[in-house]
């Protein structure tokens, strides 16, 4: 009993650290220049953090409960729609490439990067009905896997540093 | 000690693993780039769907422009401009400001897209260029 309510504790900890980091995201997002519409993606170092240190179904679990969170927060229906295509993707390989064991925590969060872009423009394609909206996906697997690195260094960052008995 | 060396090993594998994939996917965006830019030629019409259905198609060759208007009361607009046989939107109300960072477009299959309006802009080939020539 006691180890579940630590586990929803920490894990409510974990989906509130992923809505500040998505909230400081939007904040730097004119400090630093990049293409419009093009995020790092800073909450997935919780998700990668997460699928690392706990398990697959607390990660899915923070991930949607985040975007869930932050469409209603800052986003709108549309934007919830392709983050959810986006996370689902994303998640379902990091999960996958995990098990297998083949990728660092760095590799798992590139496949995780570019999928996450790749479940997007299946979402809009389904949407917008127009395939040639794919060819975006040249720029963004390029955009997707420098991301994944800078979140991926960060969360297996985290996977070293913070010590296992501190929850 | 055995198992720790192994742990090293394991750890070199998928880092290299790890540049592998990196490599895998420079290598397949080189391939798309090189299909987008080198082998596509130049189109003749641009076509503009709203949520998926045709607003209107509009010939390249001629310099021209249009305000797409979508939205509620056609409250939402992205003024579209052809000029010099290239493509591309002026200004918009979008929040975003997608559509007008996007450099102009004139190959066959280019697209400006706006995903806060459901407006895609294509760039299409006239197909009766390429028809077989049945009259000689």
């Amino acid at each position: 009993m006691r180890e579940k309510s630590k586990n929803v504790a920490f894990l409510g900890v974990c989906t509130a650290l992923a809505l500040i980091l998505a909230y400081v995201e939007i904040l730097i997002q004119p400090l630093i220049p990049s293409i419009p519409g093009i995020k790092m993606g800073l909450p997935n170092v919780i998700i990668v953090f997460l699928l690392y240190r706990r398990s697959a179904a607390s990660a899915i679990g923070v991930s949607f409960l985040r975007i869930l969170l932050v469409s209603l927060l800052f986003g709108n229906m549309m934007a919830l729609a392709y983050s959810l295509a986006g996370a689902a993707l994303s998640l379902l390989f990091m999960i996958v490439l995990r098990r297998l064991n083949l990728l660092s925590p760095v590799g798992v969060s590139i496949a995780g990067g570019v999928m996450h872009n790749v479940g997007q423009i299946m979402m809009a394609v389904l949407l917008l009905k127009t395939v040639e909206l794919s060819y975006y996906l040249v720029v963004l697997t390029v955009t997707g896997t420098i991301a994944g690195i800078l979140v991926g260094l960060c969360g297996s960052l985290l996977v070293r540093k913070i010590p296992e008995k501190l929850f | 000690m055995l198992k720790n060396s192994r742990r090293i090993m394991n750890k070199q594998n998928r880092i290299r693993n790890d540049v592998l994939l990196v490599a895998v996917l420079l290598l397949l965006c080189a391939v798309g780039i090189l299909y987008l830019f080198v082998f596509r030629e130049g189109g003749d019409t641009v076509r503009v769907t709203v949520d998926g259905e045709l607003y209107g198609v509009y010939s390249l060759h001629e310099d021209f422009t249009e305000e797409i208007r979508t939205g509620e009361d056609d409250g939402q607009f992205n003024r579209l401009i052809i000029q010099d046989g290239r493509a591309f939107v002026e200004s918009a109300s979008c929040p975003d400001g997608i559509c007008v960072g996007h450099r102009p477009i004139f190959r066959n299959g280019e697209s400006i897209v706006c995903l806060p309006h459901g407006v895609v802009i294509t760039v299409f080939t006239d197909n009766d260029k390429y028809a077989p020539d049945i009259v000689a």
